[in-house]
C-alpha cells in the first residue's frame, strides 16, 4: 500500500479511517499480555481478517511461540547502533504490507537513534494512521504518570516511559489481572523466566507486596480511563454544543484538592485527610495559607515542616497575602481547577460577627459554587474519647 | 406618630440589649486562654511495622508528666535509585495512619503532638535529618527485640554520639506493635504464600 499524501491525511474521511487500537495492559512481565495479545489475534485471522505480526517479544516462553504459529510475521530490519547489530519493528515494511490487523509487542520500547521516530508507540501512530489496526502491549509502570509511584513501591525505575496520553488514545483497554499468587505460581513454574532467574525476581520485584500495589495501581488507572472515555466521544461527529459539555465533563473528571490550613499542628489532620481523598480520587493536592502578616518564628518552623510534609506527599503548600480568607482562596481555587476544599473546623465566632459575615464555609460555598467543600472533624472529640483537649 | 417612633426606638433598644447580652454569654462560654504551647518537645522516632504500642505509651506519660508535646516522627527509607526528595506516596500512606492512630491515643491523655515524616537514605539518615530540622529535649525510642524491628545497639550507640539531650530507649518485652489495617485485597494468604516463599 502506498503511503497516503499529506492533504488526505488531514481529510475528516482519512480521521475516520484511522485504524482501530487495542492496548493489552498488565501490572507486570508474566500476567499473559502478549499471549492474549496473539490470542485474539488469531481470533481476528479465524474470523478472515488479514492479521500480521509487526513485532514479538516472545521472551523464549514456549506457550507465547506456540500462540504466534500460523500468524505471519513482518520481518525485523537489523539497524547498527554503536559496534552492536539490534533487530527493530520494520514500520516501512508494515505500512507496505498494508494488513488489516497488525500486532505490535511492547509500545513503551525506545528505538535507536536513525529509526523514524524515537519510540515505538510513534510508530504505532504510523500504523494506524495508515488505516491498519493495531494491537499493542504495555506494562502499567511504563506510563509517565505513575512511574513515580511505582518506583517507589517497587524501588526499581523504569527508563523507557511513555505519556499517558497513549492509553487515552485506544479505542479499548484490556487489563490482564492476575492475583499476585497467580503471578508467582506461573514464576515459580518458570513460565516468566528461566529457573536460574526465578529466586532472584521472587527477592527483589516479584513479591506479593510488590505485586499487589501494582495491580491496585493498574485496575485504578484502567478504572480511570473508563470514566474518562464515557464522556469523550470523536470531535468530528459531535455538535459544538455537545463537545462544550464534554470539555466541562472531562475537566470535572480530574479532581484537584485544597487544603486550607494555618501553620499549626492542627493542621496536619487536614493535610492527612486532604491527601488521603487525593489517593483515592487520583487528584492532584494543594495546601494553602492565607495571611495577611509575616509569620513569626513558631509559625515559620511549622511552616518548615508543612512544607517537607507536601514534599513527602508530593503535594503543593501554597502561601498567599491577603486580609479576606473566603476571597483569596477562592482566587487561587480558580486559578488551580480546584474541583474540592477541605477545611479544619472554623473558630467560633463572635454573634456581632456572625451577623456582620457570614462563615467561612458560606462564603466559599458562595464564591465557588461548583467546588464541593468538607469540614474535617477532629475524630479524636467523637464520644469515646475520654479526655479531650482544647484544641490549640 | 410619635407613638410608632417610641415603638421602633423600644424595639431598637432592645434588640442592642439582647445583642449585648448574647455576645457576653459567648465571652463567658469562650475559654478565656488557648492553650499555652508546652515547652518541651519529647521526639518518638518509629519506623513501619516497628511501632511499639508500650514505647508509645512510656512517651506518653513522659509528656503528660513533663507538660510537654510529643513528635512522633515517621522514618521513611528512599531507595538509592529515586532522588532523596521524591514524594513518597505508599510510605505515607502508612506514616499517616499510623501518625492519626498515635494522634488518638496521645488526645485521650491529653497530650498535644506535632507529627513529622522525615525521609533519609537509611533510618540513621532520617534521624540526622529530624535532628537538623527539629528541636527537641528527649528522645524516647523502642529498642529492637525478637520480633520487632525497632533500633539495634548499634543504633543506640550511633544516637548516643549523635542526637543531644537524653535518649530513653525502651527494651520491649512481649509487647504488640501498632500496625496499619491492610487493604482488602491484601489477605492472609497472600501473608501466607509469601512467608512460605522466604
Amino acid at each position: 500500500m502506498e503511503p497516503r499524501s499529506s492533504t488526505e491525511a488531514e481529510s475528516p474521511i482519512k480521521e475516520r479511517r484511522r485504524g482501530r487500537y487495542k492496548i493489552f495492559l498488565g501490572m507486570a512481565a508474566g500476567v499473559g499480555k502478549t499471549y492474549r495479545m496473539l490470542q485474539e489475534g488469531q481470533a481476528e485471522a479465524e474470523a478472515g481478517r488479514d492479521v500480521v505480526i509487526g513485532y514479538l517479544e516472545p521472551h523464549d516462553r514456549p506457550e507465547t511461540i506456540a500462540q504466534a504459529e500460523g500468524l505471519e510475521l513482518i520481518p525485523r530490519r537489523r539497524v547498527r547502533y554503536r559496534d552492536a547489530e539490534l533487530e527493530e519493528m520494520d514500520l516501512p515494511a508494515i505500512v507496505r504490507r498494508a494488513p488489516e490487523l497488525c500486532l505490535v509487542d511492547e509500545l513503551a520500547h525506545t528505538n535507536p537513534p536513525g529509526l523514524e521516530h524515537a519510540k515505538r508507540y510513534q510508530d504505532i501512530e504510523g500504523i494506524l494512521d495508515a488505516g491498519i489496526d493495531v494491537f499493542s502491549t504495555v506494562n502499567v509502570q511504563h506510563l509517565e504518570s505513575l512511574n513515580d509511584q511505582v518506583a517507589e513501591v517497587t524501588g526499581t525505575r523504569v527508563r523507557e516511559t511513555v505519556p499517558d496520553a497513549v492509553l487515552g488514545t485506544a479505542d479499548d483497554v484490556v487489563l490482564l489481572d492476575l492475583t499476585p499468587e497467580s503471578l508467582i505460581e506461573r514464576l515459580l513454574a518458570g513460565k516468566i523466566y528461566p529457573q536460574d532467574r526465578v529466586q532472584a525476581a521472587l527477592n527483589n520485584f516479584f513479591t506479593v507486596e510488590n505485586l499487589a500495589a501494582l495491580r491496585e495501581v493498574s485496575l485504578r488507572q484502567v478504572a480511570e480511563e473508563v470514566e474518562h472515555k464515557r464522556v469523550i466521544v470523536d470531535p468530528a461527529l459531535s455538535s459544538r454544543e455537545d463537545r462544550l459539555v464534554e470539555t466541562a465533563a472531562a475537566q470535572a473528571i480530574h479532581d484537584r484538592l485544597l487544603a486550607l490550613v494555618t501553620p499549626t499542628p492542627k493542621s496536619q489532620r487536614v493535610v492527612r485527610r486532604a491527601w488521603r481523598s487525593a489517593q483515592r480520587l487520583g487528584g492532584d493536592l494543594d495546601i494553602l495559607w492565607v495571611t495577611n502578616h509575616e509569620p513569626s518564628e513558631q509559625e515559620r518552623e511549622q511552616l518548615d515542616a508543612l512544607r517537607r510534609l507536601a514534599s513527602v506527599l508530593g503535594a503543593h503548600l501554597l502561601i498567599e497575602h491577603g486580609d479576606d480568607i473566603a476571597a483569596t482562596a477562592a482566587r487561587v481555587a480558580e486559578d488551580r481547577g480546584t474541583t474540592y476544599i477541605l477545611m479544619g473546623r472554623p473558630a467560633p465566632r463572635s454573634p456581632i460577627r456572625r451577623l456582620l459575615q457570614p462563615a467561612l464555609p458560606f462564603r466559599l460555598l458562595s464564591l465557588l459554587p461548583g467546588v464541593d467543600l468538607r469540614i474535617v472533624a477532629d475524630r479524636t472529640r467523637r464520644t469515646g474519647s475520654i479526655e479531650t483537649q482544647e484544641e490549640p | 406618630m410619635t407613638a410608632l417612633l417610641i415603638v421602633l426606638v423600644v424595639l431598637l433598644a432592645l434588640a442592642v440589649v439582647a445583642l449585648a447580652a448574647t455576645h457576653i454569654q459567648y465571652r463567658r462560654r469562650r475559654p478565656t486562654k488557648l492553650p499555652t504551647r508546652s515547652a518541651g518537645r519529647i521526639l518518638f522516632p518509629f519506623m513501619a511495622g516497628a511501632l511499639s504500642q508500650r514505647a508509645l505509651d512510656a512517651a506518653l506519660r513522659l509528656a503528660r508528666a513533663e507538660d510537654a508535646t510529643l513528635v512522633p516522627v515517621f522514618l521513611a527509607r528512599v531507595s538509592m535509585h529515586l532522588p532523596i526528595d521524591t514524594p513518597l506516596p505508599r510510605q505515607s500512606g502508612v506514616a499517616l495512619s499510623l501518625q492519626e492512630a498515635i494522634e488518638q491515643r496521645a488526645t485521650r491523655w491529653g497530650i498535644p503532638v506535632d507529627a513529622r515524616i522525615e525521609r533519609g537514605r537509611t533510618y540513621r539518615h532520617a534521624l540526622r535529618q529530624t535532628f537538623e530540622h527539629e528541636r527537641y529535649d528527649r528522645i524516647v525510642l523502642a529498642a529492637a527485640t525478637r520480633g520487632n524491628s525497632g533500633f539495634d545497639a548499634d543504633d543506640v550507640a550511633w544516637l548516643l554520639d549523635n542526637a543531644l539531650g537524653e535518649i530513653v530507649v525502651l527494651r520491649p518485652g512481649a509487647d504488640t506493635t501498632i500496625e496499619v489495617p491492610a487493604p482488602p485485597f491484601r489477605e492472609s494468604r497472600s501473608r501466607d504464600l509469601q512467608e512460605q516463599l522466604r
